[in-house]
């Protein structure tokens, strides 16, 4: 029988490195719910966010949370772009097309990084990293309870965006029904991309709240992927509510999976998790269709 | 007219059979059994991908484990490597068949399909850097002993031969494969599943029919790769890289045609040959590479090279179609 001092700090940690997924995974079911496609760049454009914001702290002292104001408009204008120049026009309308081409992206992104920057570990050293607060019965490292709250504050910024904005009710009818919302006068192109740079920018916000804790390498996105994926899926893909439940309860799973099974089988855990939702229930918890 | 279709095939065999001849060095040699042996795990793609329509971003799957299997039936059974190559190649259907079976059943579809051989790949990949039967992570060696009995030769020439003669077999198999009613079905359901299941076609067994073919073809080349280079680690063999040229190749050549993939591999390796001299050894660089490649593809070309190919024939003999439809035109009026 596990001690619950053990326990209960498993869950919590489980819980915020779980706010980091979810909030990957928003961006990730944004896109998926708008474009009807699984963006396989998202760990690299992750781990590309997690570049700059490594250099913007090593190269010019800028604080990861400062850096949030930059890189998350830098990260959306890329991903406006991406999806408005390459995406679009590389995939002749279908669905098949746009997955090998975000694909094509990572590959291009991930392995210019690695030619660029090789494959070291990078960390940055910021003076609060190592803060703790005592609750009783666990310590919580300060930057990752940021991170847990930060999470929270960007998912409901989104569905503020989202239910009371014009642009976010345009995205809702490209969603629901690209053909009719271009009928009704939106511009479809110019929705999809924001889609697309709206998600890049939820990876960027992702970026600055995990590196204070975390580390950089070119390879850093495809740990960070799978996973999010799995959560989109367990979710319900294009569902924000899901992104967010899936997200915590990834989380929570690996770090149980990873106390009970040791750390390789753990992650076999989220990998089996995704299949199954994959194959039993492919709406996921909280989506609406298949 | 049946055997004309084969005709291209044997000239192309031939062709490349006579290649060995006016190569000398071993760095060429390598090029060329290299990429046959993509060209084949290419092939094993185009079957579920480019005829059945079935996208897999997984490939690596099937041949990881038709290496695993050839090298852990050697090494723990004693296996005879020809004999373990036969079993190494039934597995790969098996695998094939147990993915295709639990996807295909839940109707999983484009980008779920994509996702979920991905998944089972890395699932693969942790299963054999955990596991003891197939060396963890320090791999698995298989010790050198060049017989022919042993699917083992001194010489790059015979390798190059045994790849060849695979490849004309994943020709000969693809070419049989278009001329079938199964070929016809896979067609149909690339081309749309849902009027497919409603003429009747059995689209579950025909989807599980290529995905076990193609499984059983990639594990084919997995077996090659094993006995060419006696060494195996997860991230080698069931890494993202054989997924992402098992996709590649057909796309550069053509999706859909038997000859793609073979041209796609020669095309694919060429380039990175020659940015491998320009630039050095850079690691990265030949992937990021593939990616724009695969890009620029789809892009301009979404029907690869064959498709150039056949839209330039096509241009070349257009002025008797337009001739042809002014006759009907006429016999219309």
């Amino acid at each position: 029988m596990l001690e619950f001092t053990i326990l209960v700090p498993a869950v919590i940690n489980g819980l915020l490195t779980g706010s980091i997924y979810a909030l990957i995974a928003l961006g990730l079911t944004l896109i998926y719910g708008v474009l009807h496609i699984i963006n396989f760049a998202h760990g690299a454009l992750l781990m590309l966010s997690l570049f700059g914001v490594y250099f913007l702290h090593s190269l010019a002292g800028i604080d990861p949370y400062v850096a949030l104001l930059i890189l998350v408009p830098a990260m959306f204008a890329l991903g406006y772009g991406l999806q408005r120049t390459v995406i679009a026009h590389a995939s002749h309308g279908k669905d098949e097309n746009v997955l090998l081409v975000t694909l094509g992206i990572a590959l291009i992104i991930e392995n210019l990084a690695l030619f660029f920057w090789r494959s070291d570990t990078r960390t940055i050293d910021v003076p609060y990293a190592f803060d703790v607060i005592d609750v009783g019965f666990a310590f919580l490292s300060v930057p990752r309870v940021a991170a847990f709250g930060a999470a929270f504050v960007v998912a409901g910024l989104l569905w503020v965006l989202m239910t009371r904005s014009d642009l976010g009710r345009a995205i809702r009818a490209v969603a629901k029904e690209r053909h009719g919302a271009r009928v009704v006068g939106i511009d479809v192109d110019h929705i999809f991309a924001m889609s697309y740079g709206i998600g890049t920018a939820c990876v960027a916000a992702a970026a600055c709240l995990l590196l204070p804790t975390f580390y950089v390498t070119p390879q850093v996105g495809n740990a960070f992927v799978l996973i999010a994926f799995t959560v989109v899926v367990l979710g319900g893909m294009g569902s924000f509510t899901g992104a967010l439940v899936g997200g915590l309860l990834i989380g929570v799973v690996e770090s149980l999976g990873g106390l009970f099974l040791g750390e390789t089988l753990g992650q076999i855990g989220i990998f089996l998790v995704f299949i199954a939702v994959l194959l039993f229930r492919p709406t996921g918890l909280f989506g609406d269709r298949a | 007219m049946m055997a004309g279709r084969y005709t291209a095939i044997g000239i192309t065999v031939a062709v490349l059979a006579a290649l060995p001849l006016a190569v000398t060095s071993n760095e060429v040699m390598m090029f060329l059994i290299l990429s046959l042996m993509f060209a084949l795990l290419g092939q094993a793609w185009n079957i579920l991908g480019g005829y059945a329509g079935q996208f897999s971003f997984g490939h690596a799957a099937f041949f990881g484990s038709g290496a695993y299997a050839t090298a852990t039936l050697q090494i723990h059974l004693g296996l005879n490597p020809w004999v373990a190559m036969v079993a190494a190649m039934a597995v790969g259907g098996l695998v094939g068949g147990l993915i295709g079976a639990l996807s295909f059943r839940f109707r999983l579809r484009g980008s779920y399909f994509a996702l979920i051989t991905l998944a089972f790949a890395e699932v693969l990949r942790v299963v054999a850097h955990t596991s003891d039967f197939t060396g963890g992570g320090a791999g698995i060696l298989i010790p050198l002993d060049e017989r022919a009995a042993n699917f083992q030769f001194e010489s790059r020439d015979v390798f190059y031969y045994v790849i060849l003669a695979m490849v004309a077999g994943s020709l000969v198999l693809t070419r049989a494969l278009e001329d079938s009613r199964l070929g016809a079905w896979m067609l149909a359901i690339r081309e749309n599943e849902d009027s497919a299941r409603a003429l009747g076609v059995d689209t579950f067994r025909v989807k599980l029919t290529a995905i076990i073919l193609s499984g059983a073809m990639a594990a084919s080349a997995g077996v090659f790769y094993t006995q060419i280079f006696l060494y195996l680690d997860p991230g080698i063999a069931y890494g993202v890289g054989f997924s992402v040229e098992a996709l590649l190749v057909p796309i550069i050549g053509g999706m859909g045609t038997v000859f793609g993939p073979l041209v796609g591999s020669f095309v694919l390796h060429g380039v990175d040959e020659v940015t491998k001299e320009l630039t050095g050894d850079a690691p990265g660089l030949n992937l990021a590479l593939y990616g724009a490649l695969l890009i620029v593809m789809l892009r301009f070309l979404p029907d690869g090279l064959m498709g150039l190919m056949g839209r330039l024939r096509r241009a070349a003999g257009r002025r008797q179609p337009q001739q042809a439809g002014r006759l009907k035109e006429a016999g219309d009026a």
